[in-house]
């Protein structure tokens, strides 16, 4: 009898809640874009990432909703708020006049959207309907993948099927997301040198709370890496950890001794990278196909790549968040 | 009902109410130092009473122990945090707020 | 009482819709910084309701990423956004 009365009322509280989960997405996103105070934006753009992790755990894609709780409501708000006191420092750097004459561009451009506000609006709408033309030929069954994955999920070495389908069936997703991190990399060192810090000596607070949360973050990190293999987790998840305890040590003020920053940190960078792409070629010679992995030592090898990624994928969002190159000054 | 979830409906509704405390604190304060006053509480009761009681509920102690891991966590970085900021704030000049 | 944490969790969702009105309002960059710190405690709260009421145990790794990198953002802010000069409406 219980059960028969408290389920519709457990499915309208869901709808509730997804709903207001819903609506309170799009207006963020919304007022995160049109918002016209910068740090208004990135706490709206937090606010934001916290609400989209908590819209995939509903969705119950417990791997994404991890990636997202640290990539997108926490990683991405701190480099977004270095990447402000940049800009900052820059601005106010900047001559009265470049200043005037920024602001008579600013005016121009204007202008100018009023003209090209057709444009915009053409592009955009030709995406919009590309997407829901995507959405709609979308197949509703995709049960044939799932049995799919289920099937082959022995051969694939580990007991996860998002990790056997990202690392195994789909081995090339994780490599070229890979690679886009490292061209993010490349994109924020072609900015140039890092800019001179002038910060003040962290104080006894943040001290303490460095020095107990780093090593909790980078057992986290081991943990997520380790889990990986049967349960939700894996590189990205474990890398990301891990660069937020890189990103700490960067805050409180400890900088890389200039002996590791030339090639030392460049081959971590691309250590992950390596090993999968080594991986992937070494089986060629084996006589298997490229990033085809026998069963027997599947396991092994996944763990190894991901293990690899970890590091790489922790230390490039921590190297990410030097707004900079470092610089690396040859001996002559 | 059981004892367990009759404790654990107590923990929840006493945490959520912590919760909305913060929230009208947040928001009906006058000045920064206040408002973290209000803020550190649904951090640090809030949340450990919601904690326990769903640690009451939990399906091992592995998970107990993960559950109050969390609850260590947001302790130690809602407490530092919420100096940190009040410091930065007194150094910009921010006066506080006086009757 | 799964209904019981969906409603708990629902209500948690109610305050930090509520407390955006904060962020939106300022006056302060401390103001908005503190509504984001509030948002990620209450979203830890809100993830571990959820595993309870749906039996997902492995959701709770998402509170425990939550909980550990919530200073990383305050830091940030306090040690970058806030620490170089002034910012356009701290001086008040």
């Amino acid at each position: 009898m219980e059960a028969m009365t408290s389920l519709p009322l457990m499915t309208l509280m869901q709808l509730l809640f997804d709903t207001l989960l819903g609506f309170a997405l799009l207006w963020l996103g919304w007022r995160a874009l049109a918002s016209p105070d910068l740090f208004q934006a990135i706490v709206l753009f937090i606010a934001f990432g916290l609400l989209m992790a908590i819209v995939w755990v509903r969705l119950d894609a417990p791997d994404v909703a991890l990636a997202e709780a640290a990539i997108g409501a926490g990683l991405t708000g701190a480099l977004l708020l270095t990447t402000l006191a940049r800009l900052e420092a820059k601005n106010r750097s900047k001559s009265a006049l470049e200043k005037k004459h920024k602001v008579w561009l600013m005016t121009e451009n204007v202008k100018l959207k009023t003209a090209s506000f057709l444009w915009l609006m053409v592009i955009l709408m030709l995406l919009v309907s590309g997407l829901v033309y995507a959405v709609l030929t979308l197949q509703e069954q995709t049960f044939e993948l799932q049995m799919l994955v289920s099937k082959n999920l022995e051969s694939s070495g580990v007991s996860n099927p998002v990790t056997a389908v990202l690392l195994n069936f789909r081995g090339y997703d994780t490599l070229l997301e890979m690679s886009v991190l490292l061209l993010a990399l490349l994109g924020v060192w072609s900015f140039g040198g890092i800019p001179k810090p002038h910060e003040s000596l962290p104080g006894p607070v943040l001290n303490m709370l460095s020095r107990l949360l780093i090593p909790l973050l980078i057992i986290v990190a081991g943990y997520f890496l380790w889990v990986g293999s049967d349960a939700p987790g894996g590189a990205f998840q474990g890398g990301s950890v891990l660069g937020a305890a890189g990103v700490l040590l960067l805050l409180v003020g400890w900088r890389l001794c200039i002996r590791f920053v030339g090639l030392p940190l460049r081959i971590i960078l691309v250590f992950g990278l390596g090993v999968f792409v080594s991986a992937a070629v070494v089986l060629i010679f084996l006589g298997r196909q490229f990033m085809e992995y026998p069963p027997s030592v599947a396991g092994a090898l996944i763990l190894l790549i991901e293990a690899a990624a970890t590091l790489s994928i922790g230390i490039t969002l921590a190297a990410l968040f030097l707004v900079g190159r470092p610089e690396f000054r040859r001996h002559k | 009902m059981l004892l367990s979830e009759f404790f654990t409906v107590i923990l929840l509704l006493a945490g959520a109410f912590f919760f909305l405390a913060g929230t009208v604190g947040l928001l009906r304060f006058p000045d920064v130092y206040t408002r973290l006053h209000a803020l550190t509480k649904a951090d640090n009761v809030g949340l450990g009473l919601m904690v326990l009681g769903l640690a009451l509920q939990a399906e091992s102690w592995a998970m107990t122990g993960k559950l109050i891991l969390i609850w260590l966590c947001v302790l130690l970085s809602s407490a530092s945090v919420a100096h940190l900021i009040a410091n930065a704030a007194r150094k910009k000049g921010i006066e506080p707020w006086k009757q | 009482m799964e209904i019981f944490y969906l409603s708990i969790a629902f209500f948690l969702l109610l305050t930090l819709l509520a407390g955006l009105w904060r962020v939106l309002r300022g006056p302060t960059a401390a103001d908005r910084m503190l509504a984001a710190q509030l948002f990620g405690t209450t979203a830890v709260a809100c993830v571990l309701l959820l595993a309870q009421a749906f039996e997902r145990p492995v959701l709770r790794d998402v509170a425990l990423i939550f909980a550990l990198l919530a200073a990383v953002t305050a830091i940030a802010f306090v040690r970058r956004a806030w620490a170089s000069g002034e910012h356009s409406d701290a001086a008040k």
